[in-house]
């Protein structure tokens, strides 16, 4: 087990290093002087000078490369262009918001997903089947940005349920995250209806009902475990796909995260701020993989022996 | 394909609409009845009519000739993008296989595997961030992530098939490495590519409107439903409609090209049934 945890984790080392990397290359990629663009049209030459010697802009790129892996393996991702302040102070304040409606849209996710995979798999061929089908592909295909407003204009507009938008109490959370695990469910739960159809015709499914066990017992107790463990991974590499969709989730409902600071960096051209979200969101994703693939091998020995 | 088209009524559904979609895109500049770009501001947020049936939006431009001029901005930024991404994917994929060795696992470990740890449509909102809105820029961001799932898709592919007799055979018959690459080793892979290029139309349609509605996409005036709908969120008190007609489009369209996919898949893999 230590040498797989070990494996695992000096494979995750050049992905971060790569992450990184690319994350500092953006700055570079600015058509023009990033400084000139944040600053626009009417700032002094000197100003902008002055600006591009303060954040280092004005040295040899691999200087500043060498600057930038420093800084990061100091917790220091810069400061912004706006306010000189530090980039992680900003990051860490919104980090909370973000992982709450994450973790909301997960949980969402997987409280729709098994139930709705299970009744497909053990109903396939049949109605309840291509209903689950028929909606799961409509989810895949509904964006979060048309999911969002339609979900405002039902049950803030209309019915004066739930709040618009902002962060409060428990209610404030409920549109975003259904917003956000709407798709991540889609998706789901044919994974759970594929993985479930693979378990129900093993041996040991077999077995169990020849022993004269009742079907929810044989699905739940048995099949439902096994088949979940597929599921796992989807959920992990998923919530790289969350964390993504919170950018356009928050910006719907001006919920205060990470994805909305992304975009208040990005029209503002504050050029610091946006990579350290990206770098944030970016590695937090890597590691929810690496936890992902951890927790998989308990579940699942094999694995440690592939 | 007939008989695929019969026995998949899915596909056949995928099929009709995505076939009216590309007429629509193509003939869109003759068939809108107003200018997409012209703003009648003595109608801003009107309703359906009949002179307009999706309404109008804030600036009193049609509705409906927008969301048709939008079907043309999602297809072709959706095609270009897509064969862009078949067309390096399945080379840099397909011949790193084929070569083997050294190339290979700096494909696969550098390139492929690196690119694949970032969660794609973050990797294209960072770049189109820093690279600035617009068509060409946003077909470039796009490309530059989505070729990965090709390349790792033909990658898979050209490993089976290059140890497939009838590629020894025309080795043995005096092909050039690169002939057998090109004349036998790649058409043989086309199958799964066709599948997951189905797919990759609706994603890249709704990456151009998901990047479109956080305003680092398409730019103004060009009509796009994703830049629609955002101008739309601003009104959804007064006016819903404009939340309504680019909605329709935009999940039509993507689910016509999921449906597409599906059947495709299931048709040539009935396993994943």
């Amino acid at each position: 087990m230590i040498s797989f945890v070990l494996r695992r984790l000096a494979l995750t080392v050049p992905v971060v290093f790569i992450v990184v990397t690319l994350v500092f290359s953006l700055i570079h990629l600015v058509p023009g002087d990033p400084v000139a663009q944040m600053l626009g049209e009417g700032a002094a030459a000197g100003q902008i000078e002055q600006m591009r010697h303060d954040f280092g802009l004005d040295r040899p790129v691999l200087v500043q490369y060498g600057l930038y892996l420093r800084g990061l393996l100091h917790g220091d991702l810069g400061n912004s262009f706006r306010n000189q302040q530090p980039v992680l102070t900003s990051v860490l304040g919104r980090y909370p918001a973000t992982m709450e409606l994450a973790v909301a849209g997960a949980i969402i996710s997987i409280l729709l997903a098994i139930p709705f995979g299970v009744i497909a798999a053990i109903r396939k061929g049949k109605a309840p089947d291509k209903v689950v089908g028929l909606i799961s592909l409509l989810g895949v295909s509904l964006p979060n940005f048309v999911l969002g407003p339609l979900l405002i204009l039902l049950f803030s507009i209309t019915l004066g349920w739930l709040p618009v938008s902002g962060r409060g109490n428990f209610l404030s959370l409920v549109l975003p995250a259904v917003t956000l695990g709407g798709g991540l469910a889609a998706v789901t739960t044919r994974m759970v209806r594929g993985s479930m159809l693979e378990e129900i015709h093993q041996d040991y499914v077999r077995t169990a009902k020849a022993k004269g066990l009742s079907e929810r017992v044989v699905i739940f107790r048995h099949a439902l475990r096994n088949g979940l463990i597929p599921v796992i991974t989807i959920l992990g590499l998923q919530m790289g796909v969350l964390l993504a969709g919170a950018i356009i989730t928050e910006s719907i409902f001006s919920w205060p995260g990470l994805g909305l600071l992304t975009i208040q960096a990005i029209n503002a051209r504050d050029y610091p701020l946006v990579q350290g979200c990206i770098l944030t969101i970016a590695i937090t994703y890597i590691l929810i993989n690496l936890i992902t693939d951890l927790l998989y091998s308990v579940v699942d020995p094999r694995i440690r022996y592939d | 394909m007939t008989e695929f088209l019969l026995a998949n009524k899915l596909a056949a559904v995928g099929i009709g609409i995505v076939g009216i979609l590309a007429i629509s895109a193509i003939l869109s500049p003759w068939l809108a009845p107003y200018d997409p770009s012209r703003q009648q501001l003595e109608e801003r947020l009107s309703g359906p009519s009949w002179q307009h049936p999706f309404g109008n939006d804030d600036l009193g431009r049609d509705i409906l000739s927008r969301v048709l001029l939008g079907a043309r901005v999602s297809m072709r930024v959706g095609a270009t993008v897509v064969l862009l991404s078949v067309l390096v994917g399945v080379l840099v994929g397909g011949f790193a296989a084929y070569v083997g060795g050294k190339i290979d696992a700096f494909v696969t470990a550098i390139v492929i595997n690196s690119l694949m740890a970032f969660p794609g449509i973050l990797l294209a909102i960072a770049l189109v961030a820093f690279l600035g809105p617009g068509l060409d820029r946003l077909i470039f961001a796009q490309t530059s992530i989505g070729w990965v799932g090709y390349a790792r898709l033909a990658r898979g592919q050209v490993l089976k098939v290059k140890t497939f007799e009838f590629v020894e055979a025309a080795r043995a018959l005096g092909a050039s490495s690169l002939r057998v690459f090109f004349h036998h080793v790649i058409p043989s892979i086309i199958q799964p590519v066709l599948v997951q290029a189905s797919v990759g139309m609706a994603v890249a349609i709704l990456w151009e409107a998901s990047l479109s509605f956080l305003g680092l996409g398409i730019t103004p005036p060009t009509p796009s439903w994703g830049a629609m709908l955002n101008d739309a969120r601003n009104h959804l008190f007064d006016a819903p409609h404009m939340v309504f007609f680019p909605s329709i489009a935009l999940v039509v369209t993507v689910l016509s090209f999921n449906f597409l996919g599906d059947a495709l898949r299931d048709w040539l893999d009935p396993k994943s049934q």
